[in-house]
């Protein structure tokens, strides 16, 4: 320790050296520079004079004091300086670092790895063993060296529960273990929250040896689940300490329509000085409250500051349809008058027609007694069905009279049916009324009570079929299905074989149907009991959070027992985050109206202190560094005292420093060179792998571009190489893509921008460059490449190009399309079925639109190859005929590049006359 | 490196801004040979002088007919009296010579050459005749010589043995001829002497041009230093150059105002060239130089 600086040294007798710093000083002194060599030919008018004063020539006095101020650094910092250091502790025994590690630590938990840092530094000096617990993850106890400990540290992070009776006793149990006279100190870093294992745990500690306990003052916040009361979300945030007001600032985050995350509201919550707990209410639209995926405490790092939303927040939207609203009925007649009670208290329920409805995307249409369904309706509904919405229809006399999923199923209905519908127990037919079975295993309603007042006297009747026994997720007590599923695409499709009145069963009446459209993710989880609902589901979990609040994934983990998640205690096997079952989600909250948050009180015989704030910080590096730096200084405070410091090999040393920067940028702003390729039209081939195609492609493409240049108002710029994985595709009108037997796949994105590309107009030329040899679609291998590499794209069906295609005439009229060979097996887009020819028209009304492929071998690149001063590059065919087939293929190109950017447009031309003669001629 | 044709054109654009130099004439009368350097009396020349009436022991074929012819009596055609010169040159090729203190100054050498050769095309253009001293090439006229002064300056760049500090070449000089010395006159000082007196006794008067570099002339250097000649032979050391910059400025002043009395002393005159400095002022110096008289 050296006076009030409070640094001390490791090795301190290293000092001792900077005895020798005068001596140095006289030693330096002594040595004047090296002489510069100096080429002066006046040098003859010098010979003889001699120096005036032999000793001024010395080093000056500042440089020697650098020279001595670097030599005192190097010695301190060998010496090994310690700011703040902490000799306090001089035991040599081990030394047990337990940390609370809960949520409610993760807020300052640097400021607690610093700390145990410190510790183990300190111990790690002592060459003392260490060992560093946490409550909420305890492992077996191990002492080990203090640095073999600290190596660790830096994967212990908090979790997101805290400490619960098994760990607390499976740490005891581990303290039991160790021998009876292994004596260690303890520091404890708690997280403030009151334990109730916790005191057993220090009385195990207490005889050990010292145990000191380290917390903050500050207490902890947490945010409860956000409720949904009178369209008003209501968050409330609870606190350990309750001395002072405080305010805190709750964000709403969710995803915007771009898919971004962001806060979508904010929201202050005010605890009053003495109270524990603060709420508000924030209203929110429809749409943004859908949005909302977590609450959280503005700048709290803190699993407890996190609320995640769920279902329970969430009102679906359901569309209510009947068979018969043409009729005056009696209100309880309504076959929608049960389930309009029961949707309204928790969904948001639209009625109307049915094409009206599905543009607004309802999560669940109910159709109630609707057998038919016009084409056009049963098409959007599928599509919508494909989407993933669910379709819930109810019988009824309407359904049972047709003549609907009789022989075929209906695509609309889970099963076929049977004419006529059965009924029991009425005036005309034998037996009792009959009960629901209890509901299998594998039914969504697993679980629910089957009320004995439920019974059933009407229904329709599925036909046996092989698939049926799968599709029934509820039965009567005989084993005829009572309510039938099935999935369409993302969606599903659900029969309930009874209407939805008290006609033909009394379960409209019962607490059971509310719970089955629960079941069926059709309410939002209001209202219903926790246990009752989640009873025999299964969970599993989507995302967990972690100690600071921030979302994990949780695929891996195994999924969890309904009960479990209604009872909500969470720890290592119940992780608070979001659970899923079907299409339901669940948030399991981190803290809870009941968890009990109060502060933590310690006996009186333990010393409780803050986390400490001055740690001692080893000085060495930044002396040596400094020591660095003064000799860097002395590089230059040399070179000026010799004179050298602007000569011209230092003046390139300085211009090659100042270079670095900009050469820096040079690389930074080489990336979006290709976005000049947007003010041209640029014409760009795939780039294959193999240097030699790619070489001819790019050849070729600088053919056509001359002859487009020169010959069409299409003035291109210089083709481009275009790389798959890397280029933006946007910028190509037209991509010439050559297929090499052995060149790789596209990746997936790959394979999503060219989809994505095709779409929107682009189009693709492939070339297997095999039409000497085959023809297109026979087992050639790059035949066989291009059917693999296709196979990915989102190529419609193709027919060889007809006759009277728009290729044939966007500019020159044309019926051959060769390139360096000669086939005419070149495929384009089909013409669409109903397109027929019209009477007086030369050309059938087809292709609206640009084919996005023209596929063939004809190998055009190397009929269109030219070098850079225009000359062929390869010869086609023999004589004046294979340059009448080059002309041609010149021709094909121009044509395919005319229809790539004019697309349909020679096809609109013959319609001119009929329009003229339209106008009145 | 300088190369022939490049070292002419330089020299051109330097002559091209000087009116041609018409160098004064003085005792002349064993270099007959012909010049533009007007008499001013009837002589031998090319340009036309005057007509006099035929006077008895003029022959017939020196009567101007045509003049005669509007005339009754009969005329002789004169022509005025045309002498040319010689001047010869010696520049100093010696190592000590190639030496610029910094990038931006040319080699004493080069300027030497540059001035040398922009006199002689001067003096070339106005029909006198140049050389250089010695036996190496004698002073002739006519463009050609010009190009072949310019071989032989550049020819003597590459003669590597030579001592650190060039001495005046005095020998096979043409009486009553004019002779350039350019050289930095920093060798020994004696052999200046030596060549100066013995043109001086052969009737040549000339110009010394002394042509420093700026380094040379303000010495600015500090600290602990060892200066060596260009070659190397001789080499001075200091712990404090700064001290001796007074006394080198005192020796290189005492050896100018040595070189100024020697020129005064043998009808020379001295000129003082600094390279730092345009070519320019020094060549217009040269030509006022060799236009005086004595």
């Amino acid at each position: 320790m050296m006076g009030g600086l409070s640094i001390g040294f490791v090795t301190p007798w290293i000092l001792a050296a900077l005895v020798v710093l005068p001596v140095l000083w006289l030693i330096l002194r002594a040595i004047p520079p090296a002489p510069i060599r100096r080429r002066f030919p006046g040098v003859v008018l010098l010979l003889g004079l001699a120096d005036e004063d032999t000793v001024t020539d010395r080093t000056p006095w500042w440089l020697l004091l650098l020279r001595t101020l670097a030599l005192a650094a190097l010695i301190i910092g060998l010496a090994g300086p310690l700011l703040n250091p902490q000799n306090r502790d001089t035991a040599r025994g081990p030394l047990l670092i337990l940390m609370d590690a809960s949520w409610a630590s993760a807020t300052d938990w640097e400021a607690r790895r610093e700390m145990v840092a410190a510790l183990l530094d300190e111990a790690a000096r002592n060459g003392r063993v260490a060992s560093v617990q946490r409550l909420s993850a305890p492992e077996p106890l191990r002492f080990l060296q203090a640095d073999a400990v600290q190596s660790r540290l830096p994967g212990v992070t908090p979790m997101a529960w805290a400490a619960d009776a098994e760990a607390l006793q499976f740490l005891a149990a581990e303290l039991q273990s160790l021998p009876a006279d292994q004596r260690f100190d303890t520091v404890w870093l708690s997280d403030g929250l009151a334990n109730a294992g916790r005191s057993d745990l220090l009385k195990a500690l207490q005889p050990r040896g010292d145990v000191r306990i380290v917390q903050t003052g500050l207490g902890s916040v947490a945010l409860m689940p956000a409720t949904y009361e009178d369209g008003r979300l209501v968050l409330r945030a609870r606190r350990s300490q309750a001395r002072v007001a405080q305010e805190v600032t709750v964000q709403a985050i969710g995803t915007d329509p771009g898919g971004a995350e962001r806060i979508l509201a904010s929201l202050p919550l005010t605890f009053e000085a003495g109270a524990q707990s603060a709420d508000n209410a924030l209203v929110l639209p429809s749409e943004l409250r859908a949005r909302v995926t977590r609450f959280e405490i503005a700048n709290l790092r803190s699993a407890g500051a996190v609320a995640l939303s769920d279902d329970s927040l969430r009102r679906r939207e359901v569309a209510l349809i009947a068979g018969r609203e043409d009729r005056e009925e009696l209100q309880l007649l309504s076959p929608l008058h049960y389930l309009r009670q029961a949707l309204m208290p928790s969904a948001d329920v639209i009625e109307g027609a049915l094409t009206d409805i599905l543009p607004a995307n309802p999560d669940v249409i109910v159709l109630a007694d609707v057998a038919v369904l016009s084409d056009g309706e049963t098409e959007a509904v599928l599509d919508w069905l494909n989407e993933g919405g669910l379709l819930l229809r109810f019988a009824g006399p309407r359904l049972a009279a047709s003549e609907i999923s009789r022989t075929a199923e209906d695509p609309l209905l889970p099963v076929r049916l049977r004419a006529g519908g059965r009924s029991v127990g009425g005036a005309m037919s034998w037996g009792e009324p009959k009960s629901l079975a209890p509901f299998d295993q594998d039914s969504p309603f697993f679980g629910l009570a089957v009320p004995e007042e439920v019974t059933v006297t009407a229904q329709v009747m599925a036909q046996p079929d092989p698939t049926l026994a799968d599709r029934v997720i509820a039965a009567l007590s005989d084993g005829t299905p009572l309510v039938t599923r099935k999935s369409v695409g993302d969606g599903q499709v659900v029969l309930v074989h009874v209407t939805a009145n008290a006609q033909w069963s009394g379960l409209p009446l019962s607490g059971l149907f509310v719970q089955m459209l629960d079941r069926l993710a059709i309410l939002s989880a209001v209202g219903a009991e926790a246990e009752t609902r989640l009873a025999g589901t299964t969970w599993q979990p989507v995302k967990v959070l972690d100690g600071f609040g921030r979302l994990e994934d949780a695929q891996t983990l195994a999924g969890v027992r309904g009960e479990a998640l209604a009872e909500g205690r969470v720890g290592p096997e119940l992780q608070p985050g979001l659970y899923r079952d079907g299409d339901k989600v669940l948030a399991l909250p981190v803290v809870k109206d009941d968890t009990d948050l109060s502060a933590a009180r310690w006996p009186a015989t333990v010393p409780v202190e803050g986390l400490r704030g001055a740690v001692s910080t080893d000085l060495t590096g930044y002396a040596l560094a400094v020591a660095l730096m003064i000799l860097a200084l002395d590089v230059f405070a040399s070179l000026l005292v010799s004179g050298r410091l602007w000569g011209a090999r230092v003046a390139a040393v300085w211009l090659a420093a100042l270079m670095i920067a900009p050469s820096v940028d040079a690389q930074t702003a080489d990336v979006p060179a290709k976005a000049d390729n947007s003010l041209e039209v640029v014409l760009g081939h795939v780039q294959t792998g193999d240097p030699q195609v790619d070489e001819i492609a790019l050849a070729g493409l600088r053919g056509l571009s001359n002859v487009l240049f020169f010959r069409t108002s299409i003035e291109p710029a210089a083709p481009d190489t275009v790389d798959l994985e890397v280029d933006e595709l946007a910028f190509y009108p037209f991509l010439y893509w050559p297929i090499t037997p052995d060149q790789p796949s596209p990746s997936q994105e790959a394979y999503a921008k060219l989809n994505a590309y095709l779409r929107s107009g682009g189009m693709i030329l492939f070339d297997t460059r095999d039409a000497d040899v085959a023809r297109f679609g026979t087992a050639s291998p790059t035949g066989r490449k291009l059917q693999k590499l296709a196979a990915g794209l989102d190529i419609p069906p193709l027919d060889p190009l007809p006759e009277d295609h728009v290729l044939t005439r966007t500019f020159y009229l044309l019926q051959d399309f060769p390139g360096r060979y000669m086939s005419r097996d070149v495929w384009v887009e089909a013409a669409p079925p109903d397109a027929e020819k019209i009477e007086g028209m030369p050309f059938r009304n087809l292709n609206d639109g640009v084919t996005p492929v023209v596929i063939g071998g004809n190998d055009w690149a190397a009929a269109w190859a030219v070098d850079t001063r225009g000359n062929t590059l390869f010869p086609v065919g023999r004589g004046r005929a294979g340059e009448r087939q080059r002309e041609l293929a010149y021709r094909f190109g121009v044509n395919l590049i005319m229809h790539v950017l004019t697309g349909n447009y020679k096809s609109d031309q013959v319609h001119v006359p009929a329009l003229l003669d339209r106008l009145g001629q | 490196m300088t190369t022939a044709p490049h070292l002419r054109s330089q020299a051109e654009v330097e002559a091209a801004s000087l009116p041609p130099l018409l160098a004064h004439a003085e005792h002349l009368a064993s270099t007959v040979l012909l010049g533009e350097h007007g008499r001013r009396r009837s002589g031998m020349g090319d340009d036309f002088w005057q007509y006099r009436p035929v006077q008895p022991g003029d022959s017939l074929r020196m009567i101007d007919w045509r003049r005669s012819a509007r005339s009754d009596a009969q005329f002789v055609r004169q022509r005025e009296w045309q002498v040319a010169q010689s001047v010869m040159m010696w520049v100093d090729t010696a190592p000590s010579m190639m030496f610029s203190s910094t990038k931006d100054v040319p080699q004493k050498a080069d300027r030497a050459r540059l001035l040398a050769l922009s006199l002689a095309v001067l003096l070339i253009r106005s029909g006198e005749r140049v050389g250089l001293t010695g036996t190496d090439l004698p002073p002739r006229r006519g463009e050609i010589q010009i190009l072949r002064l310019a071989e032989m300056f550049l020819r003597d760049d590459l003669e590597g043995e030579t001592p650190d500090y060039g001495t005046p070449e005095a020998r096979a000089m043409l009486p009553h001829a004019r002779a350039v010395f350019l050289s930095d006159f920093m060798g020994d000082f004696d052999a200046v002497v030596a060549a100066l007196t013995k043109a001086a006794d052969r009737g040549v008067r000339g110009v010394c041009l002394q042509i420093l570099d700026p380094a040379e002339e303000a010495f600015p250097f500090k600290g602990r230093a060892i200066f060596e000649s260009v070659g190397g032979s001789i080499s001075h050391d200091t712990k404090k150059a700064d001290d001796l910059k007074g006394r080198y400025l005192e020796r290189l002043a005492e050896r100018q105002a040595a070189l100024k009395d020697l020129c005064r002393a043998t009808g020379w005159l001295y000129g003082h060239h600094s390279t730092g400095q345009p070519a320019q002022a020094a060549l217009l110096w040269a030509h006022r130089a060799l236009e005086k008289r004595g």
